[in-house]
């Protein structure tokens, strides 16, 4: 049987293991297809490639289809979100003079909770803290934005943020562009291990449950070719499920370290993918668990209400009208087909597409249409909640 | 009479830049400056307020570009992707070229045509030479495979370079690979064994 050839773009990151678990580990060609792995050089050209039909489907940040959507950037091609590819999986760090600022103040870099590590960091800084981001459109972004205004230091407005590509992300602190910087693996460990930075927390601190990266396709794409969808969405998905199996880790880092996907040592890969991770040059370990999910807790599902949280988050910043976004946010993520592409399968999907966000406390059973779904913590450090229906 | 476009061209490497802006300026009228150094490449646009932007496509840095599009008031917020929802494909065929133009929202689209026109043409020039490069080192590669391969033949068989490199070729059709491939198998054996 010949496959059908689909290509994809990625950006070179640890959370694009789905998309390249699903070509290597055949889940694609038994879907009968084949993916085309293109690698991206910046998150603007990829949006670009899909927008103009130069990809099928495109790993992207979770929030660019929702700013597409409501106007801000982009060439507005109407994108959908049909899974979700990874939930958490970002550092925040500092460079050296920042860190040793720290712990002269008494921070012990416990890498947990989110508002000591916060409150330190507000304490330490000397002047406007200058931060990193990969990109205006992106969690990273809006997690730095939530956490340091929750405590105090209201962002955007008191800091400045920076757009920095995630691989230049080292360059820019050793060159003093910034102090601090906010950036998905392997590129936060990859500074530590060039020794100009040092590690402060896990963005799950701050958002125990954050939609990372999805899986994006166009809009018309997603009606005129519902079967290739169906078959794409599957493969990843069991992509995932392999993923999430801690026996996967090892064979995992050595085909993302391959040189046309992340060309990095596997070592440095395992950190985010064991949730094992170096803080420092001087060896500190912290272990993260669910550091990054594929697969727990129905990880794949583009839930509404996390793209209204998004679209909200959005347009406060932008001054957009906040029921127009919210409306707009929610139709880019389509549970709706993400649930018709993995019917049959046994996936144990939420028959609900719209949650609280951040209530969820303990581990919780919840309806599904088949099996048994156990949706885990999703908490804000600051125990606020997001309530779609009340917004 | 209206005042020239001022473009600004992010292009690290001197001589592409220099091409670059000759082309433009054989297309029209324009005020044109380089931008060589990828570092806070936003800060740097916004003090110069460039009525467009010209950056490779390959170039990570672009997503710096992106801050732009959230600055300011909505008037003289200079976004948009290149040729803002142009009508005529431009946006597409850039694309294509590996070429961005970010430029004012609002502008005419008459006004940029010439711009991303020179500019197409010059990318998809550099575009051929790229892959003319990586050709022409992929051939450089396998000759001193192939090479290396024919020596260690020549010395463990006691032959001479014409015959080495016949049984390399006669292995190639028998096994219907291509001759680099059988001579980069042998080098990395001949490693193995040590």
């Amino acid at each position: 049987m010949s496959l059908t050839p689909l290509s994809v773009g990625f950006m070179p990151l640890v959370d694009a293991a789905p998309l390249i678990v699903a070509q290597e580990m055949g889940f694609a060609a038994e879907e009968g297809i084949a993916l085309d792995l293109k690698r991206a050089p910046s998150w603007s050209s990829l949006r670009d490639m899909l927008s103009f039909g130069k990809v099928a489907a495109a790993h992207m940040l979770s929030p660019v289809p929702v700013a597409n959507a409501l106007g801000l950037g982009g060439a507005g091609a109407p994108l959908s979100v049909v899974s979700v590819l990874s939930v958490n999986g970002n550092v925040i760090g500092v460079n050296r003079d920042l860190a040793r600022r720290l712990r002269d103040g008494g921070h012990d870099f416990g890498f947990r909770d989110a508002r000591a590590a916060g409150e330190a960091l507000i304490a330490a800084a000397q002047g406007r803290l200058r931060i990193g981001v990969p990109f205006p459109f992106s969690m990273h972004a809006e997690l730095v934005f939530y956490w340091l205004s929750a405590l105090g230091l209201p962002a955007p407005q008191s800091v400045d943020i920076r757009t920095v590509p995630p691989p230049l992300m080292g360059d820019a602190i050793r060159a003093g562009e910034i102090d601090a910087f906010c950036v998905g693996e392997p590129w936060g460990s990859q500074a530590v291990e060039n020794g100009v930075g040092e590690l402060l927390l896990p963005c799950n601190a701050i958002w125990a449950f954050a939609p990372e990266k999805v899986l994006a396709v166009r809009r018309d794409w997603a009606s005129e070719e519902s079967a290739l969808l169906g078959r794409l969405v599957r493969a990843v998905w069991r992509a995932g499920r392999w993923l999430g199996d801690p026996a996967s880790r090892i064979l995992t880092a050595e085909i993302l370290s391959r040189p046309g996907h992340l060309n990095l040592p596997p070592d440095i890969l395992d950190r985010a993918l064991s949730g094992r991770l170096v803080l420092s040059s001087r060896g500190e370990e912290r272990l993260v668990p669910g550091f990054v999910e594929f697969h727990r807790s129905a990880a794949t599902f583009p839930w509404r209400s996390q793209a209204e949280w998004l679209g909200l988050q959005l347009a406060a910043r932008t001054g957009l009208d906040r029921s127009v976004a919210q409306a707009a946010a929610a139709s880019v993520f389509r549970s709706d087909l993400h649930r018709l592409a993995l019917r049959g399968l046994p996936a144990a999907l939420p028959t609900a597409s719209s949650k609280i966000e951040g209530a969820v406390e303990t581990d919780t059973a919840v309806a599904t249409e088949a099996g048994r779904l156990i949706l885990q913590p999703d908490q804000f450090f600051d125990g606020r909640i997001f309530d779609p229906d009340a917004a | 009479m209206t005042r020239p476009l001022s473009i600004i061209i992010v292009e690290p490497d001197r001589d592409r830049a220099l091409l670059i802006i000759d082309s433009l300026q054989a297309a029209g009228d324009f005020d044109i400056q380089v931008i060589a150094e990828p570092t806070s490449l936003a800060r740097q646009i916004q003090a110069r307020q460039p009525d467009v932007v010209l950056i490779d496509i390959e170039n990570p840095s672009r997503d710096m570009l992106e801050e732009l599009a959230l600055a300011s008031g909505p008037e003289e917020r200079p976004v948009a992707m290149f040729v803002d929802r142009s009508p005529e494909g431009l946006s597409s065929a850039a694309i294509e070229a590996g070429v961005s133009a970010y430029v004012v929202d609002g502008m005419q689209p008459q006004r940029i045509k010439p711009v991303l026109d020179a500019a197409i043409t010059r990318f998809r020039m550099f575009q051929r030479m790229r892959t003319e490069l990586a050709e022409t080192k992929r051939a450089l590669e396998e000759r001193k495979v192939i090479d290396r391969a024919k020596g260690m033949l020549m010395k463990a068989r006691g032959i001479g370079e014409d015959e080495a490199y016949a049984l390399l070729r006669k292995t190639a059709m028998d096994q219907g690979k291509r001759v680099a491939d059988v001579a980069q198998a042998l080098v990395t054996a001949a490693g193995l064994l040590g």
